[in-house]
C-alpha cells in the first residue's frame, strides 16, 4: 500500500515530482529538442507544428531571427545570416578557410577568439549557437506552461575535440541551460534504439544529413560505448542529391541557364520530388517559369541511377572506418540510420548490402539523436531512480604535452575511459631555470604541428636549482563530458606553484559573464532578473538533491550534524523566497554546500561499499 | 592494497578478469558523475574524482606489468619511475637473440608459421615470469621483492617484444 508523504514545513512536498529535462540535438543544418513524457521520448514542436529548427541565425541591427525565417533571408542578407556555425566551433579562421573555402562572412577577432562581423557587431560561433539553444529552450518552456528546465543533454559529433566540446558547453551556458552531459551523437542514436541494454558488440551508425555525412563504428561492451573509428565527408548530404535532380530537370527541359529565382524553384521541386520518390515509384514534376510550362517524369529507377555514385561515395567512407576500427564487416551487429537522407530507399538498400544486415529504421532518422539524448536527460535529472543506464564514454583523441624538438608526449591515450586523471613528471632543462612553459595538445600524430593546440601556459616561480633537480608534476583531468583541465606544480622543495588553465578556444568564466552582460546591455534589469531566476532554480536543485539524499542516508549523520544541515537547508529555502539579488542566494547555496561536504563524502564512501556488498573477498 | 579492496577481490597477482569487470561496472554505477548529475557541485566533484580513481584502478589491475608494479610499490618498493636498467647479462643476451629473430620473421619462408612459433616463445616467457611473480609478491621476504622487481623489468621486455610482433603481423596482413 502506498503511504502518504508528509513533508516538513519549508520542504518540498514532492521530491520525486517529474522534472523537466530535455535532450538537444544541436545540428549543423537543423536542431531539435526532445523530452520524456509518461515514459516516452518525443520531440517538441513550435507553434506551427515543426520539430526541426533550421540552425540559422540572422543578425539585424536591433533584433535576432532564428530558424525558418532566418533561413529564408539567407539569399538576401548572406553576410548577416549565419548558417551551419557548428562547423566553426572551436576553429581558427585559417582552419575554416582551409576546409570551406570562400564563405560570405567577414571574419574578425573578438576577445582573442574567432568572430564574424555583422550589423549587430562581432558575433562568435558560440554566441550564434547559443541563440539556437535559447530558441529551443524557450520552445520547451512554452510547451510546459513556463516550467523551468532543470537540465539538458546536448549531443556532439563523436570526433569533436576538446575545443569544440568546450565551445558547445559555453554556448549552452550562455543560453542559460544547465548541461547535464555532452553526449556523442552516434551513442545517442544507439540509446534511442535501446541498444545500451541489449546485446554487446559492434554497432555502426550511418548518419547522412542535409549537408554532412558521418559514419561511426562503436563497440558496446559492458555499458561502455567505445568509439572505435569515425569518418565521413563534411560536404556531402541531402543537398547534393537535390542538385543531381536539378541537373536532370535541366536536361529534360532543355533549359541550361537558370536565373536565381528559377534555380530556387528547381531546387525546391527537386527536394520535393526526392522525398516523394521514397514513397512512390514514379513522380511527375511540373515546372512553370518565365511563361514556360514543363512536365518531367522521374521514376525511382532513374533517381537510383543518378544517386548511386553519391551513395557509393559514403560506402567508401564506411569501408575506411571499418578498416580503421580494425574489424570486419561481418562483425557489425547492428546498423543504425540517422539523418533525413537515410529515408531514400537507394541509401537503405546499399547500406544493407554493404553491411549484409537490415539497418534499423523504425525511429524517425531526423529525430533519433534528440530522442536518445532526451532518454538520457530523463535519467540524469533523476526522474528514473531505478534505471541502471550508465553510458561510459572514452576520450576521442589523445591528450599530450609538447616536449623537446617539437614532439608530443602523450599523457592520456585515446580511448581511455573517462573521467580520468593522469599525472606526469617533468624536470628543468637548464641550471637555475625558474619558469617552464607548457603546451597542451590533442591528436594522434607525433609532431606538435600536426596536433591541435589547446592551451599554452607557463609555470613561474620554480626555485632556482640545477638542471634536472626540479620535479614538475603536470596533471591532466578529463571529466565525463570529455572536457580537460590541466594543472602544474613544482613539488621537490615543498614550494608549490599551481596554475589552472582552460583550453584557449573555450571561454573563461569572465568571458562568459561578459558576453552575458553584453547581450543584455540594453536591459540591465532583465539581466538581474534572469540571474536571480537562475539562482532560484539552482537553489531548488540543491535543496531537492539534498532532501533526496537525506531521505535515504540521514543515518550517516549524528543528530547534531543532521540538525545543523537541516537548519542551513531551511535558511536556503527561506532566502530563495525572499532574496532580491542573485548574490544572496549564491551565498546561501555556498553555505549549504559547505555544511553538506562531510555528508557528501560519507555518502560517496557508503555507496562504494554498498556497490559491492555481498560480494566480499570470501565469496569470490 | 587499496585497489584490491576497492574492487573487493583478494590481494593476489593472479586475478579473475571477469569478476573485476563485473565489479567495475557496479562501482561505476554507484559513483559515476551521471549518477550525480543533479546534485550539488561538491557532490559532482567527488563523483568525478571517485570515478576517475576507479578507472585508474581498473587500468592498473588489468595490466599485468602495471598490476605488479602497483603491488610492489604498496610493499614499499616503487620502481615505476626508475631509470635503472637490468643487470642480467644472460637475459639481455637472450633478448638480443629474440630481437634478431623477430627482424627475420618478415623474410621467413612461411611467415605465418614463424610468427606462431615466435608467439609461443613469448608466451612461454610471459608464463614463466608471471608465475614466479605471483609467489614473490605474496611473500613477506624483502629479498623476494627485489627478485620481483627484476622479474617485472624482464616482463617489460617481453611485452615490448609482443608489441613489435603485433606490428609486424599487422604490416604483413595489410598487404
Amino acid at each position: 500500500m502506498a503511504l502518504l508523504q508528509i513533508a516538513e514545513p519549508g520542504q518540498s512536498a514532492a521530491p520525486h515530482e517529474h522534472k523537466l529535462a530535455v535532450g538537444i540535438d544541436l545540428g549543423t543544418t537543423n536542431s531539435l529538442v526532445a523530452t520524456v513524457q509518461s515514459g516516452e521520448a518525443r520531440t517538441l514542436t513550435d507553434l506551427a507544428g515543426n520539430a526541426m529548427l533550421p540552425s540559422v541565425v540572422q543578425y539585424q541591427a536591433d533584433s535576432i531571427v532564428v530558424g525558418e525565417q532566418a533561413a529564408a533571408a539567407a539569399t538576401q542578407d548572406p553576410a548577416n545570416t549565419l548558417i551551419s556555425v557548428k562547423r566553426f566551433l572551436g576553429k581558427t579562421q585559417a582552419e575554416i578557410e582551409n576546409s570551406y573555402g570562400q564563405l560570405p562572412y567577414e571574419f574578425c577577432e573578438h576577445d582573442g577568439s574567432l568572430a564574424i562581423s555583422t550589423v549587430a557587431g562581432a558575433i562568435s560561433p558560440v554566441t550564434a549557437s547559443s541563440e539556437i539553444l535559447k530558441t529551443l529552450k524557450q520552445r520547451a518552456e512554452d510547451s510546459f506552461a513556463g516550467q523551468d528546465i532543470m537540465g539538458a543533454v546536448i549531443t556532439v559529433p563523436a570526433y569533436f575535440d576538446d575545443a569544440q566540446r568546450q565551445s558547445t558547453k559555453d554556448a549552452a551556458e550562455l543560453a542559460g541551460i544547465k548541461v547535464l552531459r555532452l553526449l556523442n551523437e552516434p551513442t545517442a542514436a544507439a540509446v534511442a534504439y535501446g541498444l545500451d541494454s541489449g546485446q554487446e558488440g559492434i554497432i555502426a551508425v550511418y548518419d547522412l544529413g542535409g549537408g554532412t555525412f558521418d559514419i561511426s563504428i562503436l563497440r558496446l561492451h559492458q555499458g561502455v560505448f567505445e568509439v572505435l573509428a569515425t569518418g565521413g565527408d563534411s560536404s556531402l548530404g541531402g543537398d547534393d542529391f537535390d542538385s543531381l535532380l536539378v541537373d536532370y530537370f535541366k536536361k529534360q527541359t532543355g533549359v541550361s541557364e537558370l536565373s536565381a529565382s528559377v534555380l530556387r524553384l528547381f531546387i525546391n521541386k527537386a527536394k520535393a520530388c526526392k522525398e516523394a520518390l521514397s514513397q512512390y515509384q514514379t513522380v511527375n514534376v511540373g515546372l512553370e517559369f518565365d511563361g514556360q510550362s514543363h512536365k518531367v517524369e522521374v521514376t525511382r529507377e532513374t533517381f537510383d541511377e543518378l544517386a548511386l555514385s553519391l551513395v557509393k561515395k559514403t560506402l567508401r567512407s564506411c569501408r575506411r572506418a571499418v578498416k580503421d576500427a580494425g574489424i570486419e564487416n561481418e562483425e557489425v551487429l547492428q546498423v543504425v540510420m540517422v539523418g533525413g537522407s537515410t529515408r531514400m530507399p537507394i541509401v537503405r538498400s546499399q547500406v544493407a548490402a554493404f553491411f549484409d544486415k537490415e539497418p534499423l529504421t523504425s525511429i524517425d532518422p531526423d529525430r533519433v539523436v534528440a530522442l536518445g539524448a532526451a532518454l538520457q536527460a530523463d535519467v540524469l535529472v533523476g526522474n528514473k531512480p531505478d534505471s541502471d543506464m550508465l553510458l561510459l564514454d572514452v576520450l576521442p583523441l589523445s591528450l599530450g604535452l609538447e616536449t623537446m624538438g617539437g614532439l608530443v608526449e602523450k599523457i592520456i591515450p585515446r580511448n581511455t575511459t573517462i573521467p580520468v586523471a593522469r599525472a606526469q613528471e617533468f624536470t628543468t632543462f637548464k641550471d637555475g631555470q625558474t619558469a617552464m612553459s607548457l603546451h597542451v595538445l590533442q591528436g594522434e600524430r607525433e609532431l606538435v604541428d600536426d596536433c591541435r593546440s589547446l592551451a599554452k601556459f607557463s609555470l613561474k616561480g620554480i626555485p632556482a636549482m640545477a638542471a634536472g633537480a626540479a620535479h614538475i608534476r603536470v596533471t591532466f583531468k578529463v571529466d565525463a563530458d570529455g572536457l580537460l583541465s590541466v594543472s602544474a606544480m613544482e613539488k621537490s622543495t615543498g614550494v608549490q606553484a599551481e596554475i589552472q588553465v582552460k583550453p584557449s578556444f573555450g571561454l573563461s568564466d569572465d568571458q562568459v559573464a561578459n558576453m552575458l552582460k553584453e547581450s543584455m546591455t540594453n536591459a540591465k534589469g532583465d539581466m538581474q532578473a534572469r540571474m536571480l531566476k537562475e539562482q532560484q532554480v539552482e537553489a531548488l536543485r540543491v535543496v531537492e538533491a539534498l532532501e533526496a539524499s537525506l531521505a535515504t542516508d540521514s543515518a550517516l549523520l549524528d543528530e547534531q550534524e543532521l540538525g545543523a544541515l537541516k537548519a542551513e537547508i531551511a535558511k536556503l529555502v527561506a532566502v530563495r523566497e525572499s532574496a532580491t539579488t542573485p548574490t544572496e542566494i549564491k551565498a546561501a547555496i555556498e553555505a549549504v554546500d559547505n555544511a553538506s561536504s562531510e555528508f557528501a563524502a560519507r555518502r560517496m564512501d557508503a555507496s562504494i561499499k554498498k556497490a559491492l556488498q555481498g560480494q566480499s573477498v570470501d565469496e569470490v | 592494497m587499496r585497489y584490491f579492496e576497492l574492487f573487493a577481490i583478494p590481494v593476489d597477482y593472479n586475478i579473475d578478469l571477469a569478476t573485476i569487470n563485473k565489479h567495475y561496472l557496479e562501482l561505476q554505477r554507484a559513483v559515476h558523475p551521471d549518477r550525480h548529475a543533479s546534485s550539488s557541485s561538491r557532490d559532482k566533484l567527488l563523483a568525478v574524482q571517485s570515478a576517475a580513481e576507479i578507472n585508474d584502478a581498473l587500468q592498473t589491475l588489468k595490466h599485468p606489468v602495471k598490476r605488479a608494479e602497483y603491488m610492489l610499490s604498496e610493499l614499499g618498493v616503487d620502481i615505476r619511475a626508475e631509470q635503472q636498467t637490468l643487470q642480467d647479462p644472460l637475459f639481455l643476451m637472450q633478448q638480443m637473440e629474440l630481437r634478431e629473430e623477430l627482424e627475420e620473421l618478415e623474410n621467413a619462408a612461411d611467415p605465418d608459421a614463424a610468427i606462431a612459433q615466435f608467439e609461443a616463445q613469448i608466451k612461454q616467457l610471459d608464463k614463466q615470469y608471471s608465475s614466479e611473480l605471483a609467489a614473490q609478491l605474496a611473500s613477506s621476504d624483502e629479498q623476494q621483492w627485489q627478485a620481483a622487481a627484476d622479474n617485472i623489468r624482464k616482463l617489460k621486455f617481453v611485452y615490448k617484444l609482443r608489441e613489435e610482433l603485433e606490428r609486424i603481423e599487422d604490416s604483413l596482413f595489410d598487404d
